[in-house]
């Protein structure tokens, strides 16, 4: 089975939006990681196998602040649990990818997973090509930007001090995308101020790991009002 | 190399919950895992929000001012435009001036 050019040309036109926001992000992980003392090598690594964008700029502090194996297991666990999800609804739709399964799963990040999620594909056919090249490509614009970042670190002419907020912004646009999107605001309630008050209560050490254990007994609490409501 | 190893189990964690649905769920899905599906993600970023925030001075010129300055204009941009790379853009570049102004 040859890609066809057609393909790759539609899977490139399609994902476009993501290299604007790809290289952007990936260039400020890549300069964050350099200002912590982590050059090049680092930033490619860490795009091309952890490839998921917030967890990596967690990444940066958990190395930094000297995190163990178990913090560092559970805070991946919390920050890419959505991934479970992804996976899931994907299920049906991948299921006949064949040898381009394997990749495309690894490969299933927030911005790949909303392209493929709308659906449109040139032809049944195409279909996992079309979906394999558009992964691909997204994975190529998070690495090179990670790279450019990190190698542009050590060359800008001016001090990048307070560049490290680029990952708080990260965060809060999420969160104001999510809350403009859903009128259920409960969930996210409950996640901004049950880690305030773990912070509150035990400390910037360690408020991380209870506000994990909180949060989702709040949750699994409050299931009982959603199939109240239904 | 703790770097390295941490660098190992994040990308480890990773790959294990992309794949894991694909082998376990197959067809039908648990009612609670999709539960958590549509209200953990919103509750995390909540989460992530407060662990970026955790290290600002609140009691200390300048009080925070200016993360609170710049997470604003994240917000005000986010709700304008509706584009993250802009609000990030935009709250990042405030953030790196307003730490050299105040």
């Amino acid at each position: 089975m040859r890609m066809n050019r057609k393909i790759v040309r539609q899977a490139f036109y399609r994902s476009l939006p993501v290299m604007a926001g790809y290289v952007v992000l990936g260039a400020g992980f890549g300069i964050l990681l350099r200002n912590a003392g982590y050059g090049v090598v680092w930033a490619f690594a860490m795009s091309a196998f952890i490839y998921a964008g917030a967890m990596q700029y967690v990444g940066v502090s958990l190395i930094t602040g000297g995190a163990g194996v178990l913090a560092t297991i559970l805070t991946t666990f919390m920050v890419n649990a959505r991934h479970l999800f992804y996976s899931i609804s994907m299920i049906e739709r991948y299921k006949n990818a064949g040898k381009y399964k394997p990749y495309m799963i690894f490969a299933l990040t927030d911005e790949t997973y909303s392209l493929v999620c709308d659906g449109k594909t040139p032809d049944e056919e195409n279909a996992d090509r079309y979906r394999f090249m558009l992964s691909l490509f997204n994975h190529c614009y998070w690495v090179g930007g990670s790279v450019l970042g990190s190698l542009l670190a050590s060359v800008l002419p001016f001090s990048t001090a307070g560049i490290e907020f680029s990952m708080t912004a990260l965060f809060v646009a999420s969160f104001t995308e999510q809350w403009l999107e859903t009128r259920d605001h409960l969930p996210a309630l409950v996640g901004l101020l049950g880690t305030l008050l773990c912070l509150l209560i035990f400390g910037r050490e360690r408020f991380l790991i209870p506000a994990m254990g909180l949060i989702t007994l709040a949750l699994t609490l409050l299931r009982g009002r959603e199939e109240a409501a239904q | 190399m703790r770097a390295a190893l941490l660098v190992a189990v994040m990308a480890l964690v990773t790959m294990a919950l992309r794949f894991l649905p694909f082998l376990v769920f197959r067809e039908k899905t648990p009612p609670y895992v999709r539960y958590l599906g549509r209200v953990l993600p919103a509750a995390i970023i909540g989460m992530l929000v407060i662990y970026c925030l955790k290290d600002v001075a609140i009691t200390a010129a300048p009080f925070g001012l200016p993360e609170l300055l710049a997470a604003a204009g994240v917000v005000g941009v986010q709700c304008w435009k509706r584009n993250s790379v802009w609000s990030i853009l935009t709250g990042t570049a405030l953030y790196m001036l307003l730490i050299r102004l105040l």
